[in-house]
């Protein structure tokens, strides 16, 4: 008998700090901002169940709007970060060996050593009206005037790219690796030439870790609140931002758990979307 | 590819062919010329520089010096995807993420063959090797026989000048790599192509090839029949490479004609032929006995006439049926001679420490100048 339990309990010892971990962190919140994103207020302090607070998200063009842009620009931030981080991917995992390859990996990682804060204020002395490359611009001649390169768009994208390179790196390397070179060197001895083994059999071998890179840049873009406020200032727009505001300018807890969990809902549909669009699971893209 | 009348009558001829990792020479000055539709291997040690060598003809290495012409064309300069050869790689590398048909049409496609012809080709190609089913699965799905057909298939679609195969069968179980020597072979003589094998396994090499290039070095020790290289080994290495044999180590005491008279350091004196070139007395020499040629006896005057004769106690029987050899140990000497059992019946109760006499004739024992390896070194490679 005391055999039989002996290891069960061990297994239960074992597991208990992730239990924990999920329940306590994870599930425990959730339930919580689920019960509060279904109170709707009626009166001060009267509250009713309803989903008046997800309606309120369609009805009012600014929040699915917001939600929209901020979706579309972490699908552009995502597809940017891929066609950055590929080739630089390629050439760590295929063409470097030994100290060279260790030495261009590391140097991908090092700017994650720095808080994002940091190097987000760092892309801001770049970047701003007096900052460094609006000086040298007028400097070298090419601008009459100072130039104020912050709070648009592009800047957020340059940002969000820059801040998930390494999740974009790090999978690519990864799967790129485990690709033996004889596979590239059949694709040529065939007749392949440079495009067609990239296409044929490079890119459908490392789909796993394009799709999973993918995943987690998209879904840190859409999550992410730092980043399109410092650099896309007031008018940024950016989901996250709404959430923030309902929590804590407008004090309506209510509003913005429905918001989170619209945020989830939304952004796993549009993960889902993906995984469909590019005929992978998620089971094969994780494991 | 059509032929001009003036076309080589070899598919490949290497001239003078060098390779060079920094100081270390992979492949040292090496020419040689492969008949069409021939079946050609080059047999030597892992790092003597036979996966240089291929690679060079694949395209996947340029040489430093020297030519390599397939059917009488300079390839010198031509990537791998512009050549007419195509290699199967040692552990295949059929693409995991096509099916067998994808495979097979991979080469074809980038051929620029027609697409409507495309599907037809596969399927004949299927065929020819025994597996008209395979065409829709996975890798994943097929035996390891079954993919090195596959892999040569992928390859043989194309009608390549010349096919290169590095090792495909290092990484099958024994069973299956006797029964896949002789597929290649009956392969071969169907698609009439012109196969490169490189191995380190002699067997392979004896068994598949009309002709065998033995390589140590980054040389050429000898290239010849499997026959030649067995019974007329022309370099110490080859005797010792190629099939089992036995090896004393002595000097050159006399020489008659192509008799040698040998001492070894134990002060055995034994008769050899010489085979070895610019032997001289007092040289150092080894002389190779291949197993098969020892007589044996139990009695000393069985032996009468025969050149060289040695009396020694049974060491241990080594039982492989038809294969069975025994071990004898010289007691003057130390040494340990390796004898084949003869399949009579005569010696099947043959046991440790029974007394035996041995014997072999001049002819059987061959003499070349010493080999700069021990024993040991040797048996490490083969």
């Amino acid at each position: 008998m005391r055999n039989m339990n002996a290891p069960k309990l061990g297994v239960i010892l074992l597991m208990a700090p992730l239990m924990i971990w999920l329940f306590a962190l994870i599930i425990l919140p959730h339930v919580d901002m689920f019960l509060l994103s279904i109170s709707e207020k009626i009166a001060p302090r009267v509250y009713e169940t309803g989903f008046a607070n997800y309606g309120e998200f369609f009805a009012e063009p600014l929040y699915w709007n917001t939600f929209a842009r901020t979706a579309i620009m972490s699908i552009f931030t995502t597809i940017v970060t891929l066609v950055i981080a590929f080739p630089v991917s390629y050439y760590i995992a295929k063409m470097l060996r030994g100290r060279m390859k260790a030495i261009l990996f590391v140097l991908c990682l090092l700017p994650f050593w720095v808080s994002e804060l940091v190097r987000t204020f760092g892309w801001m002395i770049l970047l701003r009206e007096t900052g460094i490359v609006s000086t040298f611009l007028q400097w070298a001649g090419l601008a009459d005037q100072p130039i104020e390169m912050l709070y648009t768009d592009a800047t957020i994208v340059v940002g969000l790219v820059y801040t998930s390179m390494l999740f974009m790196v790090v999978p690519l390397v990864t799967t790129l690796e485990s690709l033996d070179d004889s596979y590239i060197e059949a694709g040529y001895d065939l007749g392949g030439n440079g495009f067609t083994v990239m296409r044929e059999i490079v890119i459908p071998h490392a789909m796993p870790g394009i799709v999973s890179g993918c995943i987690v840049v998209f879904m840190l873009s859409l999550g992410n609140y730092l980043t399109p406020i410092l650099l896309g200032g007031k008018e940024s727009l950016w989901f996250t931002e709404q959430i923030y505001a309902q929590f804590i300018t407008r004090f309506n807890w209510e509003q913005g758990a429905a918001f989170g969990f619209l945020l989830l809902i939304l952004s796993s549909l549009i993960v889902w979307g993906g995984l469909k669009l590019s005929r992978q699971t998620l089971s094969e893209t994780m494991g | 590819m059509p032929s001009s009348p003036h076309a080589s009558d070899f598919d490949l001829e290497c001239h003078k062919i060098t390779k060079r990792f920094g100081d270390f020479t992979a492949v040292n000055d090496i020419s040689f010329s492969i008949p069409k539709g021939s079946f050609f291997s080059i047999l030597g040690p892992s790092g003597c520089g036979k996966t240089t060598l291929l690679r060079m003809m694949a395209g996947f290495l340029e040489p430093d010096s020297g030519d390599l012409r397939i059917k009488g064309k300079s390839m010198v300069g031509v990537p791998p995807n512009k050549r007419p050869v195509n290699m199967v790689f040692q552990h295949l590398a059929l693409f995991p993420m096509m099916t067998v048909e994808e495979n097979i049409a991979y080469g074809l496609k980038r051929q620029g063959t027609p697409k409507a012809d495309i599907p037809a080709k596969v399927k004949s190609a299927l065929e020819r090797i025994n597996l008209p089913d395979a065409g829709p699965k996975r890798i994943d799905q097929l035996s390891g026989g079954q993919k090195q057909r596959i892999a040569i298939a992928r390859c043989l679609v194309l009608n390549p000048d010349v096919l290169l195969l590095d090792e495909p069968l290092g990484a099958l179980d024994l069973k299956l790599r006797e029964h896949m020597k002789v597929e290649l072979k009956q392969l071969q003589h169907k698609f009439d192509t012109t196969f490169v094998y490189i191995t380190h396994d002699q067997s392979e090499a004896l068994v598949m090839s009309d002709q065998v290039a033995v390589m140590n070095q980054g040389i050429f020790e000898q290239v010849g029949t499997p026959q030649d290289l067995y019974y007329k080994p022309q370099t110490a290495f080859v005797a010792g490479f190629v099939g089992d044999t036995n090896r004393w180590s002595g000097s050159i005491k006399g020489m008659s004609g192509n008799e040698v008279q040998i001492e070894t350091k134990d002060g055995l004196k034994l008769v050899a032929t010489a085979a070895g070139q610019n032997l001289a007395t007092g040289q150092s020499v080894d002389i190779f006995v291949r197993p098969e040629s020892v007589v044996i006896s139990r009695k000393s005057d069985a032996l009468v006439g025969i050149e060289n004769t040695i009396q020694g106690n049974v060491e241990s029987v080594l039982f492989d049926g038809a294969n069975s050899r025994v071990l004898v140990r010289d007691p003057s000497s130390g040494d340990k001679i390796m004898v084949t059992l003869p399949q009579t019946g005569e010696f099947n109760d043959l046991q440790a420490g029974q007394e035996l006499h041995l014997g072999w004739r001049l002819a059987q024992a061959k003499c070349f100048d010493k080999l700069s390896m021990s024993a040991e070194q040797l048996a490490d490679m083969s």
